[in-house]
């Protein structure tokens, strides 16, 4: 495990040596924010919170975390180096994590680069900071779990677009199971139990609770256990 | 040093090895031949532990690469064909991954292996470029490097000199044959030449098959006064 060190370094440095970082950083900050700002009302709403800010996040991942994960894989079978790094003495295991958590740290890095709002929030009224700190530990976990996802339909393609369009996708799927809307929808075929179920393999679902101030163990081992599932696939997809 | 073993892969019902086996000895350079889509390029991935085989198996400094492949690679410097390298990465940067990748962790043995390499394949003046911004002879050297820099008992270079002018070629093929005297080195090429300025021992693998395993004298007397690439063209005639 100690060859993940290097391997992270070298992935998430990697982000900052091309524009990548610098595109994405700027992207994500101004349509989370703004979407905050303009669709969610944060000032109009007049309370000291940020949901409005929160509430976007399970539709900003959609497109922006294929977009950061989109190059895991696809790109180091694309330009060959794939074959550089699996005849360094690595396991896929660990190239697999290495790659992940460097690119779990750079969207976290995205998410918490948004505290001047929190920060705006504070000199304006007088938030509840626990509420504030599990939205955000809530954001950065599904963010792992997007990315999961991502990084296994990254693994499956040397193309990038492929990439992408996969893990937008499968997120995509796993968001509407807990969409409100979707769900009505399914309630008037399928059984409420039924619903219910499905419900509860949706993104949305678990990160609802975060965002009221509650971490709960089931929550938090869906996010880990979703993202822990997909990089085992993941794994298994780079044997050859 | 090298003992392969019925080596065998299939790509679907494809059969691109079938049954190879040879063994090299510490001091030999092995020259590998044959036409493109022989299964070179396949062979030497499988011995260096990036592919599985179908059937058969490598054994590398007494470590079989079926069971325990990260001490294979651990003994192995392998340049891939077109060497590929992080494209983003500095020159400095790249050798540094390299070296912490194969357990050069303390800053003064790290310095020193990356000077060793540097030096060796006359890298100083570009240290600081970012890698995709090298001529097609620099990138090959920094393919070199890294294949180089922890000093393994086994080389296995897949067309080293492809693509470089002839000065470039007569520099890597001093290289190869000042390093060859401790190791055992597999080399694959197109050039006839080169077998005869380099190798020790030459093995021609026609449609996945070893068809030729002897030095490059016996090569030679197979038709005395012809020419090597007339010789070449008579054993690989199945492949046209």
């Amino acid at each position: 495990m100690k060859q993940i060190s290097p391997l992270f370094q070298r992935e998430f440095l990697g982000y900052f040596r091309t524009p990548v970082a610098y595109v994405f950083l700027i992207i994500f900050l101004l349509a989370s924010v703004g979407l905050a700002f303009f669709v969610g009302q944060l000032f109009k709403g007049n309370q000291a919170t940020l949901e409005a800010y929160f509430t976007f996040h399970p539709w900003l991942f959609l497109f922006l975390i294929p977009a950061a994960g989109m190059r895991l894989w696809s790109e180091e079978r694309r330009s060959g180096t794939i074959e550089l790094l699996f005849t360094l003495p690595v396991t896929p295991l660990e190239a697999v994590l290495g790659k992940f958590l460097a690119a779990w740290a750079f969207l976290a890095a995205a998410i918490l680069l948004s505290f001047p709002l929190a920060l705006t929030v504070a000199w304006l009224g007088d938030p509840d900071w626990g509420i504030m700190a599990s939205s955000y530990l809530g954001s950065i976990l599904m963010a792992g779990a997007y990315l999961g996802v991502c990084s296994l339909m990254s693994a499956l393609t040397k193309n990038q677009v492929v990439g992408f369009v996969l893990g937008l996708f499968a997120n995509l799927v796993l968001v509407f199971l807990g969409w409100s809307v979707f769900n009505g929808a399914l309630a008037a075929v399928f059984p409420q139990a039924i619903v219910d179920l499905l419900a509860n393999f949706s993104h949305t679902t678990h990160f609802d609770a975060f965002t009221k101030g509650i971490i709960d163990p089931k929550d938090v081992m869906f996010f880990l256990s979703l993202a822990g599932f997909c990089l085992f696939l993941n794994v298994l997809a780079l044997e050859r | 040093m090298i003992e392969v073993r019925g080596l065998a892969k299939n790509y679907g019902l494809f059969r691109a090895v079938d049954d190879v086996s040879f063994s090299v000895q510490r001091g030999d350079i092995l020259g590998f031949l044959g036409p493109n889509g022989a299964g070179k390029s396949t062979t030497m991935k499988m011995i260096t532990g990036f592919l599985r085989p179908t059937a058969g198996t490598a054994v590398v400094d007494g470590h079989d690469v079926t069971r325990d492949p990260i001490e294979v690679k651990r003994r192995i410097g392998y340049l891939p064909e077109s060497a590929p390298c992080y494209p983003e990465m500095t020159v400095a940067e790249f050798l540094g991954f390299i070296a912490e990748m194969r357990g050069f962790r303390a800053p003064v043995e790290k310095a020193a292996r990356i000077r060793r390499v540097v030096e060796l394949c006359h890298l100083d003046g570009v240290l600081g470029q970012s890698i995709e911004t090298l001529s097609k002879g620099f990138k090959q050297r920094v393919g070199f490097a890294q294949a180089l820099l922890h000093d393994p008992p086994v080389l296995v270079l897949d067309e080293p000199t492809d693509g470089l002018d002839p000065n470039q070629k007569n520099e890597v093929r001093a290289i190869i044959k000042q390093l060859a005297t401790q190791k055992a080195v597999i080399l694959s090429t197109h050039i006839l030449e080169e077998v005869d300025a380099l190798c020790t021992r030459i093995i021609v693998i026609s449609r996945g098959k070893v068809v030729v395993d002897e030095t490059p004298d016996a090569f030679r007397a197979r038709r005395p006064g012809a020419r090597l690439d007339e010789i070449f063209r008579e054993l690989t005639r199945g492949d046209i």
